[in-house]
């Protein structure tokens, strides 16, 4: 125990001089970015704030194509898919903070529920489990409805008084026991069907891209029933409700084994794009790769990837194209005037809370198309992976690095952050082997802070976030 | 029909646990109401202050040790404790120093403070972990049990057990010692008068001559000894594992919202509450109610409300009530 102590406090002396020198290099990293970008502008035309953006687009791709370089193009491409992904999220994040100034702590959950439109939509349904509890599962879940929908119609239709508490929360109790009545034992039915690879209902089976719009409408449904209670309270409530409906939606898809398996994950989700087995099976494909001299293996990889790119870069378009639409348009500047004065939108008889709730529901629904979108790129939903850190508040620092209020900041935040965030850890083990050189080989403190260097991450990314709100709080592409 | 025997477990299972841990939360749920009533931001990081403050005294808790330093039948933690919030107290004062006090002065509007909270929340994230690592740490010693089953059973000669864990028994203690010591400070002493007026009215506390800088500085002192005592009782009571202390916020902050932000008696009745809620609601009430049932009415299932998966659902769910039928707390907060 003392030794493991003592090397806990020596990790912090050297971790902290490993960590800052990481820190620092990030930080220099950005700060050379907008100076790069500023000195492109002054070289350039004055002021040209356009020429300056596209600069600061140029560098990311500069940065991709390095990667592409050095690293391989399969992994370049890599994490230019998950750029796209984080970029969509980004824009949804966007809209809520940018155009209406709302705090969404909970962006892990909508993403969560995105992944699980696509396996509901894209899996083919499992025939033997509806027979054995489908409709009871479904009866149970329609009871609990029912009585939540009941519930509110007796709040509103009855009178205030005692009369009016006793008599719903009774109504609430027995829909609760009729609801698990009902509900439980179709779910052990459903549950005992071949429990090892299905054990769950399945989805509709139709085409995944389908499942896309899916995800998106559950995470606004989601996102209705949070934004009905919390806003209009202090912007702190919807922080705290978002948070909370997140880890509830991710213990639900973790313990609900009859709706996606639970933490048993679904895996082999259909596919909108060629398999590479079957790219390498065709003689054609081969044949083109061979006269492009490349290892057919690795140019079915990359054409598969090039796929989804595709795929998503259409949507990432057509999105910023409807947002920069919305954002023109009299609504964005309602939206904005709602968010930089409250009480003087309302005196001009804007109602602040209904549209705060569109633009809720609006952002909320693009982060769930964001994470059907990603559950399609992986092929398999695992609840057991999200994270907050890495699915909220990763998001967040994207936006606010890129430049809250700007869509195209958005963008570039989403590409940057997640190209670091892909980036800094192999720059963390190296950073670490520098710092710990000096250690005999097989040294516990080595050992440590080899182990350490995963977290780094979180350090780095909190830092980049302080740095950026305090010294650039507009980002890198601040709002016009 | 024996409810001798369904009160014991009753106790056992519901009453005890639940006690321990609503004290835990209580102690979470001030700090974050200290930080709302003075510095007027909800602030994430603390569940992470909580893991930190843990993080210290379970560290200063194995030096102790290695020296052979024990406080008989209590666990070594209780006397790291001191240290453990003195390092904290220092962490949070310069994150002050560092970080808040320039949008303190900016007058920056409170959802950007709560951003910035979650910036600093990432990077203690990133601390603890970096420091002791992810894993779960046992860090408790001294005596287990202040009565085990078995002395209970061979005491009262029934067939359950009544099981009082000291961990359990400190927690309680110890609660009670701070929430007592936070009071008497807040009400009695020049220092937290200044404090309640700083917080009531923030324009009349500065024409009175109130030092701001002074009563923040109090804040995060007593927040970080708050945040280091919940941390380490929590700790003690289950197992220090780092996550599990960001997961904590949840109930924290439904336990602080629940009361009204900004009151300190309402944290505490918010953090009991929660506790209570979700312990209830998760437990399985079929050896209860077996006891309770005349013959042959026993129940069948585990009369299990909820899966304790779910226990985050509880607090979520209370926090939607509150928010739905009286957004200022059950002791009337400061705010909407």
């Amino acid at each position: 125990m003392n030794s493991m102590g003592m090397v806990a406090v020596q990790a912090v002396v050297l971790g902290a001089l490993g960590y800052f020198a990481g820190g620092a290099a990030v930080a220099l990293l950005l700060v050379a970015l907008r100076l790069l970008a500023f000195g492109v502008t002054a070289s350039g035309a004055a002021g040209r704030a356009d020429l300056r953006n596209a600069a600061l687009f140029a560098i990311v791709a500069v940065l991709l194509v390095y990667s592409g370089a050095t690293q391989g193009w399969n992994v370049a491409l890599g994490i230019f898919n998950m750029g796209l992904i984080s970029a969509i999220m980004a824009l949804g994040v966007n809209m809520q903070w940018g155009y209406a100034g709302l705090f969404n702590v909970g962006i892990m959950g909508f993403v969560a529920l995105g992944g699980l439109g696509a396996v509901l939509t894209g899996m083919p349904p499992v025939a033997e489990a509806w027979a054995a509890g489908g409709l009871r599962v479904l009866a149970g879940l329609a009871i609990g409805a029912a009585t939540i929908a009941g519930a509110v119609v007796l709040w509103k239709r009855m009178a205030k008084g005692a009369a009016r508490g006793w008599s719903m929360v009774a109504l609430l109790v027995v829909g609760f026991f009729l609801f698990r009545f009902v509900f439980d034992a179709g779910v052990a039915a459903v549950e005992a069907v071949n429990p090892a690879s299905t054990g769950y209902l399945g989805g509709l089976g139709l085409p995944v891209l389908i499942g896309w719009p899916v995800g998106g409408l559950l995470a606004a449904g989601a996102a209705w029933i949070v934004g009905k209670t919390a806003l209009g309270l202090r912007s702190d409530y919807l922080a705290i409700a978002t948070l909370g409906i997140a880890e509830i939606v991710i213990a639900v898809m973790k313990n609900e084994d009859w709706l996606a398996r639970g933490v048993k994950n679904v895996i082999g989700l259909p596919r909108p794009v060629p398999y590479e087995v079957n790219l390498q099976d065709t003689a054609s494909f081969v044949q083109t790769a061979r006269d492009l001299g490349m290892d057919p293996v690795e140019a079915s990889s990359i054409a598969v990837k090039l796929c989804y790119a595709g795929l998503f870069g259409i949507v990432l378009i057509a999105l910023l194209w409807l947002s920069q639409a919305a954002l023109k348009s009299p609504w964005g500047r309602m939206m904005r005037a709602i968010r930089d004065n409250e009480v003087a939108a309302e005196a001009m008889g804007k109602d602040v809370t209904r549209r705060h709730l569109q633009v809720f529901i609006l952002g909320s629904a693009v982060c769930g198309l964001a994470g059907a979108m990603m559950t399609t790129l992986d092929g398999q939903l695992t609840p057991g992976t999200y994270q907050p850190l890495r699915f909220t508040f990763l998001i967040w620092v994207m936006v606010i690095v890129g430049g809250s209020g700007n869509n195209f900041g958005a963008v570039l935040g989403g590409f940057l952050i997640w190209f670091l965030w892909i980036q800094v850890e192999p720059m963390g083990a190296w950073v670490m082997q520098i710092v710990t050189w000096p250690l005999p080989e097989g040294s516990m403190l080595r050992d440590h802070l080899a182990d350490s260097a995963a977290y780094m991450r979180y350090l780095t990314m909190g830092v980049v976030l302080l740095l950026v709100l305090r010294f650039s709080p507009r980002g890198l592409i601040p709002e016009k | 029909m024996d409810p001798l025997n369904a009160i014991v477990a009753l106790a056992n299972y519901v009453l005890i646990p639940g006690a321990a841990y609503g004290a835990q939360l209580a102690l979470g749920a001030l700090g974050v109401t200290l930080i709302y009533g003075i510095l007027r931001f909800s602030n994430f990081a603390h569940g992470d202050t909580m893991a930190f403050g843990a993080m210290v005294t379970i560290l200063f808790t194995w030096a102790f040790q290695s020296w052979g330093i024990g406080f008989g039948v209590l666990p070594t933690a209780l006397l790291a404790l001191p240290f453990g919030i003195a390092v904290t107290a220092l962490l949070l004062l310069g994150t002050d120093r560092a970080v808040y006090r320039f949008y303190r002065r900016q007058k920056a509007a409170p959802v950007i403070l709560v951003i910035v909270s979650v910036g600093v929340m990432f990077i203690m994230n990133g601390l603890v972990r970096f420091i002791i690592g992810p894993d779960d740490q046992q860090f408790a010693d001294g005596a287990r049990f202040v009565f085990s089953a078995r002395d209970f059973k061979e005491w009262s000669g029934l067939d359950e057990a009544l099981v009082l864990r000291t961990s359990q028994a400190i927690t309680v203690v110890t609660a009670v010692v701070v929430v007592i010591a936070l009071f008497w400070f807040l009400n009695r002493t020049r220092t937290g008068k200044s404090m309640r007026a700083f917080s009531d009215n923030e324009d009349l506390a500065l024409l009175s001559g109130i030092n701001p800088e002074r009563v923040v500085a109090i804040t995060w002192i007593i927040v970080a000894a708050l945040a280091t005592v919940a941390g380490v009782l929590y700790g003690l009571d289950k197992s220090f594992r780092p996550f599990v202390y960001f997961q904590l916020l949840l109930p924290v902050f439904a336990s602080a919202i629940v009361g009204g932000l900004g009151s300190p008696v309402g944290a505490i009745a918010g953090g009991f509450l929660i506790a209570f809620s979700e312990v209830t609601v998760t437990y399985a009430f079929k050896k209860v109610l077996g006891y309770l049932a005349p013959g042959g009415w026993e129940p069948d299932g585990l009369v299990q409300l909820l899966s304790t998966d779910y226990k985050f659902a509880v607090s979520f769910a209370i926090l939607i009530v509150v928010l739905l039928f009286r957004p200022t707390g059950l002791f009337r907060g400061k705010s909407v």
